[in-house]
């Protein structure tokens, strides 16, 4: 129920920003700019021919290749940095001079590498996903509480032990605050992504609407879509924020 | 009655650089202390307490002198010695079986046996399977203790154990602590700023000079078990402690 009440602010923030935009439409009677009538036809359209799925399932399977594969890099390369010293001093400065740069910036040499296809865009969504991941695993090791690590060379136990029920689990809530971080930025540049080339995806679909015909509704729609396809992203890997096991890093 | 010593602290001195130059933090100390024995250090705040905890359980090094365990210097932290502190060092990622279980090596057979009966032992049968921010703070230490008892220390190093605790956990905790040891035989150090919990808990008791820490005086606490800290000797002790840390009672 307090659930419920606590929705309620949100709900009617939603509903002025749409009677906003429809009574805005209608004053300025604006031939080309949907009304949300309009929008919502048109995503009723897309999903009855079923475009509307594939593209959300084309955008879907580059986002996890290109994070699963940028998750992959950057857990063990970032606790390796964390742990050793060495490793930190001489491969963090190459990491801060690429973290800063767009991966829009990367998309003329996506295309000149990868070309067209799939694995274009599955190269920018790993650029731009993995350096908040590497940044946040290395932050967590770097933080992990001295009077742990002490607690853990007082029962002298081994490297894999220390590794697996110490290092690890410690740095983990960091490590997926770096997840969701890069989780977020990969949704953003999928999109971006799919503006380039390709022929299908969510980003394809709003250029392609532009393009055949000015069909603005479906402009919307799809801009909308990405947005709660984004906030159910989010949702997925704040679940793992209720794990048990690293609740502790969280409630305060 | 002859007791084989346990634990020798000899010459040890330890600094640290500063910017206004090098900082004597203990200086010239010697002690010694017997097998089975609870030796409490009472001292003023800051005068070094915690980094001598610190040399004699092994994480730090002495700059000259040597702690001795058993005849062998001691130069690293191992399981034979562990060491409790006021923040507490029970892993929040794990159970409390799981922090019980971490200081025993995996090929023990018993080590679920074990972990179930010290978990028992502390009270804390029916909270196996919780995480530590479940718990309160004296289940915490309670947890830490266990932890500590299970992989069968020969020494327990006490640092300010239950001060982060409210007055009347720490005197249950220091109960609690009472009634295992009075089970498993284990030497103790303390170190408190209590001295009301030295006297109730320890068998001897040093007193540290303002820094660079040095013995200043020691005070035998002859009392049987269970101890009261009201009855005139006890409070008496109490008074000449006090009265050596710079504390007069009126």
């Amino acid at each position: 129920m307090k659930k419920v009440t606590g929705a309620i602010p949100s709900i009617i923030v939603l509903a002025v920003v749409v009677l906003i935009w429809w009574a805005a439409v209608v004053l300025t009677k604006s031939v080309i700019f949907p009304t949300p009538g309009k929008v919502v036809m048109g995503t009723l359209e897309l999903a009855s021919d079923g475009t509307l799925w594939e593209h959300i399932a084309a955008s879907l399977f580059r986002v996890g290749a290109g994070f699963l594969i940028a998750v992959l890099f950057a857990i063990p390369l970032g606790l390796w940095m964390g742990w050793v010293h060495g490793a930190y001093v001489t491969l963090n400065p190459l990491f801060q001079i690429l973290r800063p740069i767009s991966p829009i910036a990367w998309i003329p040499i996506a295309i000149l590498w990868f070309g067209v296809g799939n694995a274009s865009p599955i190269y920018l969504i790993f650029i731009a996903s993995v350096f908040p991941m590497i940044v946040q695993t290395t932050t967590g090791v770097h933080t992990i509480e001295k009077r742990y690590l002490r607690a853990a060379e007082n029962f002298g136990v081994t490297r894999k032990k220390l590794f697996l029920q110490v290092v690890f689990p410690a740095a983990l809530p960091q490590i997926i605050v770096g997840m969701r971080i890069g989780l977020g930025v990969a949704w953003l540049v999928v999109v971006a992504a799919e503006m380039i080339a390709l022929r299908s995806g969510l980003g394809y679909l709003i250029m392609d609407s532009r393009n055949a015909g000015n069909r603005y509704e479906l402009v919307v729609a799809g801009m909308i879509i990405i947005g709660l396809i984004g906030l159910m992203l989010d949702g997925a890997m704040r679940l793992l924020e209720n794990m048990k096991n690293v609740r502790w890093r969280y409630v305060h | 009655m002859f007791i084989k010593t346990k634990i020798v602290v000899e010459e040890v001195r330890k600094g640290f650089p500063t910017d206004e130059g090098r900082l004597d933090v203990i200086a010239d100390l010697n002690f010694k202390v017997g097998d089975g024995e609870f030796v409490a250090i009472v001292g003023p705040s800051g005068c070094g307490k915690t980094t001598l905890m610190n040399i004699i359980a092994g994480f730090l090094a002495p700059d000259t002198g040597a702690v001795k365990i058993d005849g062998v210097p001691r130069s690293a932290p191992n399981r034979n010695g562990v060491l409790i502190t006021q923040q507490g060092s029970v892993f929040p990622w794990l159970t409390v079986r799981e922090n019980l279980l971490f200081g025993l090596p995996d090929e023990l057979p018993n080590r679920e046996a074990l972990a179930q009966e010290y978990a028992e032992l502390v009270g804390l049968k029916g909270f196996e399977n919780n995480y530590p921010h479940e718990l309160s703070g004296g289940m915490l230490k309670r947890a830490e203790i266990a932890r500590a008892l299970v992989v069968k220390p020969e020494i327990l190093y006490m640092d300010e154990p239950f001060s982060a605790l409210d007055a009347l956990m720490s005197l249950r905790m220091q109960n609690e602590l009472l009634r295992i040891l009075a089970k498993e035989r284990h030497t103790v150090m303390l170190i408190t700023h209590d001295v009301e919990e030295a006297i109730h808990l320890a068998d001897r008791i040093l007193v540290l000079s303002p820094r660079p820490a040095r013995i200043q005086a020691s005070f035998d606490v002859p009392f049987a078990h269970p101890r009261r800290v009201s009855n005139p000797e006890a409070q008496a002790l109490r008074v000449a402690i006090l009265k050596e840390l710079g504390v007069e009672l009126v």
